[in-house]
C-alpha cells in the first residue's frame, strides 16, 4: 500500500503529487502551554521520553534548572529556565516548555529532500517517517524555531511527534496528560484558541497588560501555542522567535531555484528528443573514418 | 554483456536523469511503503489501577503489562500513567511519577525483605515469613517488658513508649485509618508518618 493512500496526509516532503483530499473534514488539533501557570516540574519531560522509549545518555550538571542542557535525538521537550529582571526591577522566572512547534506551513518539511520523510497530517500534526530519512539535516536549517536533531547513531532526524500514536488513537499527548498544574492542554485549535482567550483575560487583570497567546502566522499559524504574559517580547522566553521565519535560502531553493531546475531539465530532454526526431543521431560514414585516419597520420608525420 | 563506449554511456546517463527526477520529487509514485504513525503500543495490555508509590498526594496510575493475562503469558509492566478517574490527580502525574516504570524495572529495587544479624556486617535476603515472625517476635517481647499501663499517678495510660512506628508515604485514607488502629490498638504511641518524600 502505498502511503498516499491514507488520506490524513495534507502534505508530504519532496513530493510534486497532492495527496489525497476526499476527507476533508477533520478539526485540527493543538496543544496550548500556558507558561503563566508551568511551575517547571518536568513532569513533561518524563512522561515524554517514558512514553517514547527515550532515554538520554545521563549528563552532568552544568549550573542550570536546565537537564539535559540541549533538545537531542531522544529529548524531544525541554523545560527551559530565564530569569527576567522586568521593569520594577523584579525577579520574573520564565519557563517555557520547548519542542516542536507544528507549524501549519512547516519549513521542516519545505527544506526536506527525502520524499515521505516529513509528513503533515489533516490534523495538523507535523511527523517525521524515520525510514525515509536520510539524515541530510535539512530539516535543521529549515525549522526557524531550532528543533529537529540529528542522532549521532543512526543518522536520523528526531523531534516531537505532538504523540502522533496516541492522537491517532483519540487520546492526548503524553506530556499534556501528565502536566499536573494544567500548563499544558490539548484539544482542537479553535477550543484551545478560545481557552487560551480565557487565560489572557484573567493575566491581563492581574497587570500583565501584554498578555497574549504566541501563535506566530510567518509559519501559518502553529498547533503547540503558548500564553505568554509578555507577548509583546517572546524572546524572553529562552530565545522564542518573536517573528519565525523559514529561511530565505530554503524559500529561495525549494521556491524558485528547484522548480527552475526542473523545468531546465525537462526543456533538455524534450530538446534533445525533438533534436532526436528531426535531425537523427550522427552517423558515422566509411568516408569520415578514412578523412579521419588521414588527418591523424598527416599530424603525426608533421610532429616527427 | 559487452557494451561499447556509446551504449555504455546512454545506460548511465538515463539511470542518472531518472536519479535525479527521483530526488526532485517525481518519485513516490509505485513505490510501495509502510503507514506512516507509530502503531499504538497499549493496544491489547492489560491495565491495572494502583496508587503511585512516592509522596501521601496518592496519585492514581494506570499500569499498563504486555498480555491479556492468558495463563502461558507472562506479565510484563510496560507503561505506567495517570488514572484520569482518581480523583487525586484525575490523570496527572508529577516528574517522579511519570518516570515510574524505570523504577519498576530498575536493578537496585528492593524486591525481598532483608535482614542483618547482631553483630553481622552484610544483609541477606530472606522469605516474608521469616521477616514477619521476627519483626512480631521482637515487638511482642519488647512490649512485654516496657509495657507502661498506669503513670505515677495511678491513671490507667496503656502506654507503649519504647518502640515506634513509622508509616508509609502513599497511604490512603483507609489504609492510614488501618494503620493507625494497628499501631494504637498495640498501645503504640511513637508513632509518625512520612509525609512527603
Amino acid at each position: 500500500m502505498s502511503d498516499m493512500q491514507s488520506q490524513d496526509y495534507v502534505r508530504r516532503s519532496a513530493t510534486t503529487m497532492t495527496p489525497p483530499k476526499a476527507r476533508s473534514h477533520e478539526d485540527q488539533v493543538a496543544k496550548l502551554i500556558d507558561v503563566s501557570r508551568c511551575i517547571g516540574c518536568k513532569a513533561c519531560q518524563s512522561a515524554c521520553m517514558e512514553w517514547n522509549n527515550l532515554r538520554p545518555e545521563i549528563g552532568h550538571f552544568e549550573g542550570s534548572y536546565e537537564n539535559p542542557m540541549d533538545l537531542g535525538p531522544s529529548v524531544w521537550t525541554l523545560m527551559k529556565f530565564a530569569e527576567y529582571e522586568n521593569e520594577q526591577g523584579n525577579l520574573e522566572w520564565l519557563i517555557r516548555k520547548d519542542g516542536c512547534m507544528h507549524c501549519e506551513d512547516p519549513g521542516c518539511l519545505k527544506a526536506c529532500p527525502a520524499p515521505g520523510a516529513i509528513v503533515q497530517y489533516a490534523n495538523g500534526i507535523v511527523d517525521f517517517i524515520s525510514d525515509k530519512c536520510i539524515g541530510c539535516g535539512y530539516c535543521v536549517k529549515g525549522c526557524p524555531f531550532d528543533i529537529p536533531r540529528i542522532s549521532k547513531t543512526d543518522h536520523k532526524s528526531y523531534k516531537c511527534t505532538l504523540c502522533s500514536d496516541r492522537v491517532a488513537v483519540g487520546l492526548e499527548p503524553a506530556c499534556v496528560k501528565a502536566c499536573p498544574t494544567g500548563a499544558i492542554m490539548f484539544g482542537s485549535k479553535t477550543d484551545m484558541t478560545n481557552w487560551a482567550g480565557e487565560r489572557i483575560e484573567d493575566l491581563k487583570s492581574r497587570g500583565f497588560a501584554k498578555a497574549g497567546l504566541y501563535d506566530p502566522p510567518e509559519v501559518g499559524g502553529t498547533h503547540v501555542m503558548y500564553v505568554l504574559h509578555h507577548a509583546d517580547k517572546p524572546s524572553l522566553y529562552s530565545g522564542l522567535p518573536d517573528k519565525p521565519r523559514i529561511s530565505p535560502v530554503v524559500e529561495l531553493w525549494k521556491g524558485i531555484i528547484k522548480p527552475l531546475a526542473v523545468i531546465g531539465i525537462a526543456m533538455a530532454a524534450v530538446g534533445a528528443f525533438f533534436h532526436w526526431t528531426t535531425i537523427g543521431p550522427n552517423e558515422v560514414t566509411e568516408a569520415d573514418e578514412a578523412e579521419a585516419d588521414r588527418v591523424l597520420r598527416e599530424k603525426e608525420e608533421e610532429s616527427t | 554483456m559487452p557494451l561499447t563506449r556509446r551504449e555504455f554511456l546512454k545506460v548511465t546517463g538515463v539511470g542518472l536523469a531518472a536519479g535525479s527526477l527521483g530526488m526532485l520529487g517525481f518519485g513516490a509514485s509505485g513505490v510501495a511503503q509502510a503507514a506512516a504513525v507509530r502503531p499504538f503500543k497499549l493496544a491489547h495490555t492489560t491495565e491495572t489501577r494502583n496508587t503511585c508509590t512516592y509522596c501521601s498526594v496518592a496519585c492514581g496510575i494506570l499500569i499498563y503489562s504486555m498480555g491479556d493475562r492468558a495463563k502461558n503469558a507472562l506479565s510484563n509492566i510496560i507503561h505506567i500513567e495517570g488514572d484520569p478517574d482518581h480523583p487525586v490527580n484525575r490523570g496527572t502525574l508529577c516528574p517522579k511519577g511519570s518516570a515510574l516504570l524505570d523504577i519498576v524495572h530498575a536493578p537496585t529495587r528492593l524486591k525481598a525483605p532483608r535482614y542483618r544479624k547482631p553483630g553481622g556486617t552484610e544483609f541477606e535476603e530472606v522469605s516474608w515469613d521469616f521477616a514477619l515472625d521476627r519483626i512480631a517476635r521482637l515487638m511482642k517481647e519488647d512490649r512485654d517488658k516496657h509495657f507502661i499501663t498506669q503513670n505515677a499517678a495511678g491513671t490507667t495510660v496503656n502506654r507503649w513508649t519504647s518502640t515506634g512506628m513509622l508509616a508509609a508515604s502513599a497511604s490512603s485514607n483507609e489504609t492510614a485509618y488501618l494503620t493507625w488502629k494497628v499501631a494504637r490498638s498495640l498501645g503504640m504511641v511513637v508513632f509518625d508518618n512520612q509525609a512527603r518524600v
